[in-house]
């Protein structure tokens, strides 16, 4: 049986021009088909449709404008499109649940749209709430930050969340509670992210 | 249970990463997380992530000299850049999605926001993926990209690189890097590759001139090979696929 043999291999950061290989079409090169996005959902996708908004600020309370944001998330259902998941729940096929969004290079402002998740099962006996996975990118991030997006209007679920338990002192949960704020008819969530400072996010140790 | 992961990961040691807060690189001191990052034990939603399919690339999208050529090959070095990526045990990552950019031969990024001086190259974009095949392997080509200035210090200068992002198996396993030049004499120079603090860490983001995979009168090779995180072994487990 084999031990462990080798080391993963550093992060660095992403840079200012990521867009190039992530992201083309933002920085001005076309032709790539296939490219993962900020629209999760078409027309079949089973689920509430959202928008989730928000802008991403660091120390200085500046929002980054040269920034990506990645959500990996379930489907209406709760279950995951991937072999690993192996809760008793109908797969959406027209639903991968990974999406990714730049920030706008003048105003900051990144958005998804998306469905909202179902609950997800987990090693405790109680569910986990709803809930997106996020990545954050960018220049002067030198190791990806994992955090996640929790709704506001579950708050059953989100007080018996058991990530949210782990989170001391208990005010900081609110970091990872997107509010919502409807627009046009569109079910809308806002949720900054805050890299540094007063209302510092939440960020993760996989 | 259903929400017990059938896989759990070997935890990520910090210790070869480069910190958050890396003062010497500028950027990251208003962009650095200051409090202690919450440990979590890995659920459902970490040991998922997006599968991607190989029809999803296009067929020149790992061939740079090619996917943006107007009307001739692109200025610059001609390189095949190869290698495999592994997990811990040494195990082949299959179907892993890598995303490639890079400055051309000239230091310059076909990006908005690159005003260096340098000039762009009309049939070269910097863009590419690729996905590794059942032992693990990738391969691209593309030109040897140029050293630049940037706004740091005075006077910094990025040694040669290309920006690697890597998608494995779980959503925890996502990783984005920058991989190097053998020689390069700006490497001891760099704030950013000198923020990674393990000396052989820094080392295997260099990747080495491979002779034999050149192609006589066309290209250079250089291979890199990279790690993610795997899965935990398990004592007295059978799993024959490890062996």
């Amino acid at each position: 049986m084999p031990m462990e043999t080798l080391k993963e291999t550093a992060s660095q950061t992403a840079g200012p021009f990521f867009h190039i290989g992530m992201m083309p079409a933002a920085a001005g090169i076309s032709g790539r088909n296939k490219q993962p996005g900020n629209t999760l959902v078409s027309a079949q996708t089973q689920g509430q449709r959202i928008r989730v908004e928000g802008y991403i600020y660091d120390g200085a309370h500046a929002a980054l404008r040269d920034a990506q944001i990645e959500i990996w998330q379930a489907n209406a259902h709760g279950k995951y499109n991937h072999p690993c998941d192996t809760q008793d729940k109908p797969l959406d096929p027209t639903f991968k649940g990974f999406g990714r969004a730049v920030t706008d290079f003048k105003t900051g402002a990144w958005w998804f749209d998306t469905i909202k998740p179902g609950t997800v099962a987990s090693c405790h006996p109680r569910l986990m709430a709803p809930h997106l996975n996020v990545m954050v990118f960018a220049r002067g991030i030198n190791i990806g930050l994992h955090t996640r997006i929790y709704f506001e209007d579950e708050p059953a679920g989100n007080a018996a969340d058991p990530v949210m338990n782990l989170i001391e002192p208990a005010e900081r949960q609110s970091t990872l509670i997107a509010r919502r704020a409807d627009r046009d008819n569109q079910v809308t969530y806002r949720f900054d992210i805050h890299l540094q400072g007063e209302g510092e996010t939440v960020f993760f140790d996989i | 249970m259903p929400g017990d992961p059938t896989e759990t990961y070997i935890a990520r040691d910090r210790g070869i990463h480069p910190p958050a807060y890396a003062p010497d690189y500028k950027t990251s001191v208003l962009r650095s997380p200051r409090k202690a990052l919450l440990s979590l034990q890995q659920s459902l939603s970490e040991v998922t992530g997006p599968v991607f399919g190989r029809d999803e690339l296009d067929p020149l999208d790992n061939d740079l000299l090619r996917n943006a050529r107007v009307d001739n090959d692109p200025i610059g070095e001609r390189i095949i850049v190869h290698g495999r990526v592994l997990d811990h045990h040494a195990r082949p990552v299959r179907g892993a999605l890598i995303e490639v950019w890079q400055a051309n031969a000239g230091g310059r990024y076909r990006h908005t926001n690159d005003r260096y001086l340098a000039a762009l190259d009309p049939n070269f974009s910097g863009c590419g993926r690729c996905m590794t095949d059942d032992n693990g392997a990738y391969y691209f080509r593309t030109v040897k990209p140029g050293p630049y200035p940037w706004r740091n210090r005075i006077n910094d200068w990025r040694p040669a690189h290309i920006h690697f992002s890597l998608f494995g198996p779980a959503f925890l396993t996502r990783l984005i890097t920058q991989m190097y030049f053998a020689g390069d004499p700006l490497l001891p120079l760099c704030p950013i590759y000198n923020a990674i603090p393990d000396a052989g860490a820094r080392a295997r983001l260099v990747a080495a001139l491979d002779t034999e995979h050149t192609v006589a009168l066309d290209s250079l090779a250089y291979r890199f090979d990279i790690v993610l995180r795997g899965t935990r072994q398990t004592f007295f487990e059978n799993r024959p696929e490890s062996l």
